[in-house]
Parts: structure tokens; sequence; C-alpha cells
């Protein structure tokens, strides 16, 4: 079981790999050495909580990217083009093959994460003679980051196996939309005046991922340390979630017909 | 002992915008594939062999019915280690190279790195693709996808091998191949199911057929039988007769065809063999020689999709012999 479902997730991975997806990282590096050369004239301190926020924001955008669209066409992809059959005519079951093929893209995505926070860091230290403790923070931002990754490849994983790709985009980016503005919602509700509002506010907070809670990207340019008891919660909650929603998908899959 | 039985397999599909229609793609199927044969699944496009062979794989569900491979139920998984299953137009990662493709699959077999690496470079020699192992799969011709998908099929050396129109896209060299490859797995004493419309080469490799149209079986048996039954006519060659022999011969005969010298001929219905031979003598004609007539799988299979078709067996039979024409007939 294990092997199989390894094999599916290192594949998934290097199917990434040779569809070029890691390109990104050049686009990254780009952004990020023009950020630095461009902030050379400002004052240091001024220019490391710029990078901070430019070098995590940057490493959020393309990590989200990735997720949603390699997300959106990673069941999908496989049916349409039939790779399916030949994976599922061996001792393959069906959840082993979803399980695989989320982990992949994690895989995938902690990878890119990975080497931009490298790059990020070689930056960082470019521009300041040596690292301090706030920095500490900047890890905590990107282990969060990859939280929110591995739930938005869950909500794209649950579309890809209910729905075209273009379908799939516009609804993970719909429920990270509205996920990312879940506590603007519960205040928007708790002050209406409709109950109706209020409870549908409730529902969409209780229903929809948080992702607002894993964007912690501003306190870490200003190098505030995110709780321990935090790190363990929201890990919970991801984890949860994400089992939740990468159970959803299986249940649907297993009821698929591949015609 | 039955290696595959099917029990009044039935798949319906939704169709219609709204899906609020059904459509029978198979109709109760049943039938037993006994441990070492070839065994032919016959029907034109849509007749429902590859729904047969996807719900065997469990890439469909039947709607009702059972079906059991080795004595197990096809719902378990587990079963798909001992077996080996090549789709129709087999489609692969195309990102991967052939060998990596069998090595993938070999993972998901649980096959052992060393047995895995030996079992690529022997099949993928015998797919004649050893050559461009490390080629990208995107790269191939149709026919090298065809041939990878046999070899990916057989990685795990499977006890019961499942091909879905394994001819497709192949040349007549590659179909040469397949076709001595499967009555290789027959000599090693695996069981091979494979489904075709070409009645050509279910003619040649098997060693029973179910023929299937629209969800229906409409027969199955051993090739001999299936065709002995059709054992309906004599056919008679005769030397360089002349034009009063002919029209002796003519109330009794069918289908003269007159190729160099001589003319051969078949019995119309109801006259027997001894009727035939003996109105030839007593007209003067040289007998070359007196055969039955069995007819082809071609024959066969047209009776019996043409009858659910609702088509009449189209007629070729003709009183005056006609030169150059080729029907094909069995001994």
């Amino acid at each position: 079981m294990f092997q199989r479902i390894s094999s599916i997730a290192l594949h998934t991975f290097k199917q990434s790999v040779r569809d070029k997806i890691l390109y990104s990282l050049v686009l990254f590096a780009v952004l990020m050495s023009a950020a630095a050369v461009l902030m050379g004239s400002i004052s240091i301190g001024v220019t490391q909580m710029m990078l901070v926020n430019l070098g995590l924001g940057a490493i959020r955008f393309f990590g989200l990217l990735m997720a949603i669209f390699i997300g959106i066409s990673l069941v999908w992809r496989e049916i349409e083009r039939r790779t399916l059959y030949n994976v599922l005519s061996k001792p393959v079951a069906r959840w082993e093959f979803i399980l695989g093929k989320y982990l992949g893209l994690v895989l995938t995505l902690a990878v890119n994460t990975g080497i931009m926070t490298a790059g990020y860091f070689a930056i960082l230290l470019v521009q300041t003679p040596r690292l301090v403790p706030e920095d500490l923070a900047s890890l905590e931002a990107v282990y969060f980051i990859l939280l929110e990754l591995a739930l938005v490849v869950g909500v794209a994983l649950f579309f890809s196996c209910i729905s075209s790709p273009a379908l799939s985009a516009l609804f993970t980016f719909c429920v990270f939309i509205i996920g990312s503005l879940l506590t603007d919602i519960l205040w928007f509700g708790h002050e209406s005046q409709s109950a109706a509002m209020g409870w549908l506010a409730t529902f969409l907070y209780y229903v929809f991922p948080d992702f607002s809670a894993f964007n912690v990207v501003s306190g870490a340019a200003h190098g505030t340390l995110v709780p321990g008891r935090a790190l363990v919660s929201h890990s919970l909650y991801a984890l949860l979630y994400a089992a939740i929603l990468v159970s959803a998908s299986i249940l649907i899959f297993e009821e698929r017909e591949l015609q | 002992m039955a290696v595959i039985e099917l029990q009044n397999l039935t798949k319906d599909y939704k169709a219609g915008f709204a899906k609020n229609r059904l459509k029978r793609a198979l109709d109760g199927l049943s039938l037993q594939v006994e441990a070492g044969e070839i065994y032919g699944l016959l029907g034109p496009n849509g007749a429902g062999k590859s729904t047969t062979l996807k719900i065997l794989f469990r890439l469909i569900f039947p709607t009702s019915g059972t079906a059991r491979i080795l004595g197990r139920d096809v719902r378990e998984s587990s079963l798909r280690a001992r077996l080996g299953f090549l789709p129709e137009n087999p489609s692969f990662y195309d990102h991967l190279s052939a060998e990596e493709l069998m090595m993938f699959s070999a993972s998901l077999l649980g096959l052992r790195s060393s047995e895995a690496c030996r079992r690529t470079g022997e099949l993928l020699e015998r797919a004649g693709l050893a050559e461009s192992k490390s080629l990208r799969i995107r790269k191939y011709s149709k026919g090298m996808v065809q041939r990878l998908g046999i070899a990916q099929a057989l990685i795990n050396d499977p006890e019961v091998v499942f091909l879905d129109e394994p001819m497709s896209g192949l040349d007549p060299l590659g179909r040469r191949d397949v076709r001595s490859l499967i009555l290789n797995l027959r000599r090693e004493g695996k069981t091979v199911f494979f489904s075709t419309h070409i009645l050509s080469d279910a003619e040649t490799l098997c060693d029973r057929v179910a023929i299937v149209n629209r969800g229906k079986l409409l027969g199955a048996g051993e090739l001999d039988q299936l065709l002995a039954l059709q054992v309906s006519a004599v056919e008679m060659v005769v030397e360089n007769p002349s034009a009063a022999i002919l029209e002796a011969l003519n109330p009794y005969v069918r289908n003269m065809v007159r190729t160099g010298e001589r003319v051969r001929m078949e019995s119309v219905e109801g006259c027997e063999a001894s009727v035939l031979l003996e109105k030839a003598l007593v007209a003067g004609a040289r007998v070359h020689s007196v055969n039955p007539v069995k007819a082809s799988l071609e024959d066969y299979f047209m009776a019996q999709v043409g009858e659910t078709a609702g088509h009449k067996p189209q007629a070729t039979g003709s009183s005056q012999p006609s030169a150059g024409s080729e029907q094909r007939r069995g001994q």
C-alpha cells in the first residue's frame, strides 16, 4: 500500500518537474534580485521589512498559483487522457491513487517553496550582515504558507474530481477568496441587522477553511513570532481540513465511472 | 477450471441531455473462460466489448450481474496483481520514457527492483522497443505505443492477460508479432482474453470465441464447433467443363467461379454430395475435388450480427461462372 502511494506521489512530483512547473522559480529569482537592487538605496531597516513582505508574498503567490493550476487538473487530466486506465488496472485502490496524487502535489509545492525560501534567505543575507532571531518569524510564515497550500490543493483536488479545470479553477478561487475573508464576513454578519445574514455568515465561517488564519506575513515583516500554541492548533486545523477534503475527493472518485 | 466467469452482466448508461434516458451497453452477458485458452470477444464497434473489459478492471461498474476472475470477485483490487491489461487505444504518461513507464508499472505491482529491471529489459526487447527505451513516449508512433501497452501488460508475468483490440494501430509486421506473442502466452500456460473486430485474427488465434452485438451474447463456443454447425453445402471443382456440362449442373449448383481452367461451384441447399457427384459424372464432367463447405468465422459473424441488426446476410450467389473472384471457404 505505502509503496503504491509513494510511487504515485513521486510520479506526480516528477510529472510537475518535467512539465516545467518549477520554472516559476526563475521568475521568483528574477523578482527577488530586482527587488534587492532597487531597494539598495533605501535605509536598511525599511529595506528588510519590504524584502520580507515582498519575498514571503511572492513565495505565497507562486505557491498558490501552482496549487490551484496544477491541482485543478490533477485528476481531470488523468481521466481525459486515459492515463488512469494504466494505473487503475494495477492493484491500486482508488483511494490510494487520490492520496498519492495529493501527496505528490504537496511534495512538489514543498520542494518549490523550500527552494524559494532558500533564495529568499540568500537575498536577506546579501542585504543584512547576518540573520537575527526575528528572522525565525519568516520561517514560521513559510510553514504557514505550506499549510495554506496543502489546504488549497485539497480544495482544488476535490473540484478536480467533479468538474472541468475551468470550473474547478473558478470554484477553487471562490473558496479561497471566501476563506481569506472569513473574519470580515463573520464580523459583517454580526453587525448586520438581518438574522439571515448572520446565519449565512456563521454558516460560511464553519464550512469554509479559514485561509486568513495562515497569513502571518505582516507579522513576520515586523519580526513577530507566532505563539507555539497557535503553531500546533493551526497545524491540526490544516491537517483535519485537508483530511476532510481528501476523504470527500475519495468518496466522489470511488463512485466515478471512467468511460 | 473457469478462470473468468461473467454472470448476467448488465450495464446501463445514463444518456441524453438531462441524463434521464438509459442506454443498455451490456445485456445479461454470461460466459466462462477456461484456464490456458485464448478466448476472443468479437463484435462490431459499440457491441459492448470494451465495456466488458472495463467492468472487469473496475473502470466502470455493472448495473447488475457478477464478474469473477481466478475465482475472486473483480471488486478485490489485489486480484489485479495477477492480471495484465492492455486498454483500447492505450495512452500513457508521455513525459516518461518506455523504460520509466515499465518501472512505474512494476512499482505499482510491488515488484522488486531487480525483478522489475530484468522484466523491463526482456519485455521491451520482445516488443521491439529496446532501442527506443529511453525516448519519451510523446515521441512514439501509434504502433510503438500499442507495443509498449502490451509490454507493460506483461510486466508482472500475469496469469490472465486481457487485451482490448491488441492489433489496433499495428502494421502487418506488428500484427504478426502480436499474434506470435499471444500464441507464446498460451504456450506458457497463460489465459488470454482479447476483444477484436478483426475476424481473421480471432480465427487464427482463438480456441473459443463469443460474439456480442448491442450488448447481447449471440453465440459462443469452440471455433470448430461453431463453424461446423454451418456446414450446409458441398464444394465441387470441375476441370475445364463445357457449356453443356455447366448447363446440366446449373439446377444443382450456385456460386460458380472460374479460375483458369477450373470451375468451382457450391451445391444448392438440400442437394447432397452424392447427388451432385452423380449428376456431374453423368454429364461427363471431369471432377477434380468434392469438399464440404464450412462457413468462415466471417460468415458466422455476419449471420449472427446481421440478424440482430435486422439485415439479411447478403446473397452472393451467381448461376454463371465468373473469373477472378475469390471466396473464403474452410475445409
